[in-house]
């Protein structure tokens, strides 16, 4: 019997839509042996978000709330996962793969010397009914299946690689708070301020769609066209870039995508302009659909590309985004 | 201020893997190991906060077979002063946990005031080792850091960490683990007199026994272990679209976004 336990997370008072990812994950591994799932929501003013948790699928909410969690810092979380893991009791631990969950999972599993299986993109229980994870590495090369042989088992999970369960709002789970004693005072770190980005309001690692941009796009100010056709795509969609666009001064690095920017999992990506270097290919592969419009017909991204189109793409971005917005307004 | 420096030695970015027989691991064979590149900007931090703190030294900490002695040399020549190799077949198949046992031991016998490691090492992609040495330190940590301020008397400092969206800025107490993410500093070549000067650095092999962990690092110590290495399932072919103008060709994409692939 695996009894889960779950990480939720909330900026801002708002549930991030990777808690209910990772519940719907903990339902399968619960549901599989007779286990339950149990998640812990932490910050400040965060009562009203256990109904929608239980509504994902948690079996119990815990809840702590304290003036001390309102932004993050990483010894105010670890002790709030840890105090979770003492009162749950949970065979496995999950939280997103995202800042927060690198920041915090690691550093509980070294205090209560664990394994941790990072940004996981699927995970099933193995004959001896412990958890296997299944993970790309080398940059999403090559995947590897991992046994967690230590007590709790835990794992962080890839945004995106799973899919939320629908909201059941006749589901009502049991709501605990649970009470840590936290000063914000004896924080060895801690985050003052937040400061969000001016353009991108969707992530990169959090978006469902994704128009790329690479060297082709000649500068800066082209990029203009990539962000007309985001919006006419609508919300969850944002602008990445290639290394090779980066590296020319043309979009800041937080725009790229790949080994050594950032790795993303949308259901569709549209490479314009890319040539499709391995370290590229490495950040944007596991994406469901993708799209490749180059003049060059032998670059190596058409090779990965679900649909390709050789052409020029000053042409074709502001067709698309015409298009785009013809079928959007037929609905 | 002492200072000390995580690296790792992994493939270079373009290497193209191949998966051996047993499925256990990559063919060496052919392939470039380099310095991972986050661990550049971390050794690069390292060599910028001794220029600002006279009197600093600046050690460099890895785990590694023979061959990570290379990008421990390159790390050397950029300018740090002196190296710790943690080299047995004892210290190999390790998880994250037991690689950061020997890595927080070998970093104890330093007493560094700030660390330095990369946001996550290339190869296995864990991001786990810099959190999980500042836990077993008793260290502070700030991770995926693209500026930091140390405040001048060495006790404070003030980190930006890119996080979705945005940016959260940190302020934590030394002793810390700063993992470092691409944009915090440009990373120096090692010069020629640098390389010649590497040569004559000490590096100080150390072994389990060394650091009183016998039986709990490398395979001994993991809490997870390696089933199988699977090479990714192949992209089935794609489809070119082509069409008389650009128009049409973006009319018949965005149809078969819509109707086929049902993403838009």
């Amino acid at each position: 019997m695996a009894n889960v336990l779950t990480i939720a997370e909330q900026r801002e008072g708002s549930l991030k839509k990777i808690s209910s990812e990772a519940i719907a994950v903990a339902r399968q591994l619960a549901d599989a042996s007779g286990g339950s799932v149990t998640t812990v929501v932490a910050g400040s003013g965060v009562a009203g978000l256990a109904q929608a948790l239980g509504a994902s699928g948690a079996d119990k909410v815990l809840v702590v709330d304290h003036a001390a969690l309102n932004l993050y810092s990483t010894d105010g979380y670890a002790a709030v996962v840890a105090a979770a893991i003492a009162e749950a009791k949970p065979d496995i631990v999950l939280a997103g793969h995202t800042t927060m969950g690198r920041d915090l999972l690691p550093r509980v599993a070294a205090r209560l010397d664990t394994g941790l299986a990072s940004d996981c993109t699927q995970l099933t229980l193995g004959s001896d009914g412990k958890l296997l994870a299944t993970r790309p590495v080398f940059s999403g090369k090559a995947y590897e299946q991992i046994a967690l042989i230590g007590n709790p088992q835990m794992a962080t999970i890839r945004p995106n690689s799973s899919k939320p369960r629908d909201p059941d709002a006749s589901r009502s789970a049991q709501v605990a708070n649970l009470s840590v004693a936290l000063d914000a005072a004896t924080f060895h770190s801690k985050v003052v301020e937040v400061r969000r980005s001016a353009g991108a309001k969707v992530d990169l690692t959090e978006a469902n769609i994704i128009v790329s941009g690479g060297r082709a796009m000649k500068n800066a100010d082209n990029f203009k066209i990539l962000w007309e056709l985001a919006e006419a795509i609508g919300e969850g969609c944002t602008v990445g870039a290639s290394r090779a666009a980066v590296d020319s001064g043309f979009a800041p690095h937080s725009m790229q995508v790949g080994q050594t920017g950032k790795v993303v999992n949308p259901s569709l990506y549209l490479a314009f302009g890319i040539s499709g270097a391995i370290q590229h290919l490495a950040g944007m592969r596991t994406s469901k659909v993708i799209v490749a419009v180059n003049k060059d017909p032998d670059a190596p991204m058409f090779q990965k590309a679900d649909y390709g189109v050789v052409g020029d793409l000053f042409q074709l971005v502001p067709a698309i985004t015409e298009a785009v917005k013809k079928i959007k307004h037929e609905g | 201020m002492k200072i000390a420096v995580i690296i790792k030695q992994t493939p270079d970015t373009e290497t193209v893997i191949k998966i051996n027989d047993s499925a256990s691991d990559i063919v060496p064979a052919g392939v470039k190991f380099v310095m991972s590149p986050y661990c550049e900007f971390a050794v690069e931090e390292g060599l910028r906060t001794k220029e600002k703190n006279a009197g600093s030294e600046v050690v460099v900490v890895s785990l590694g077979p023979d061959r990570a002695l290379e990008t421990i040399r390159t790390a050397l020549a950029m300018g740090c002063d002196r190296a710790i190799h943690l080299k047995d077949p004892a210290f190999e198949g390790g998880d994250a946990q037991a690689t950061a046992k020997a890595l927080a031991a070998a970093l104890k016998t330093v007493g560094p005031d700030i660390v330095f490691a990369g946001k996550q090492a290339i190869d296995g992609d864990q991001a786990q080792v810099g959190p999980r040495v500042a836990e077993l330190l008793g260290a502070s940590q700030a991770t995926i850091v693209t500026a930091l301020e140390i405040a001048a008397d060495g006790k404070t400092a003030r980190a930006t960490r890119r996080i979705e969206g945005g940016d959260e800025i940190v302020e934590l107490t030394l002793p810390a683990v700063i993992t470092c993410e691409k944009g915090l500093n440009e990373p120096r070549y090692a010069s020629l007199p640098g390389i010649m000067k590497a040569k004559k650095k000490e590096v100080k092999e150390l072994k389990p026994a060394d650091l009183g962990l016998e039986g709990q690092v490398g395979a001994a110590g993991a809490k997870a272990k390696r089933v199988k290495l699977m090479p990714l399932p192949e992209r089935k072919p794609g489809r070119r679209i082509e069409g008389e103008t650009p128009e049409a060709i973006a009319t018949e994409l965005v149809r078969l976004l819509r109707e086929e692939a049902k993403v838009i």
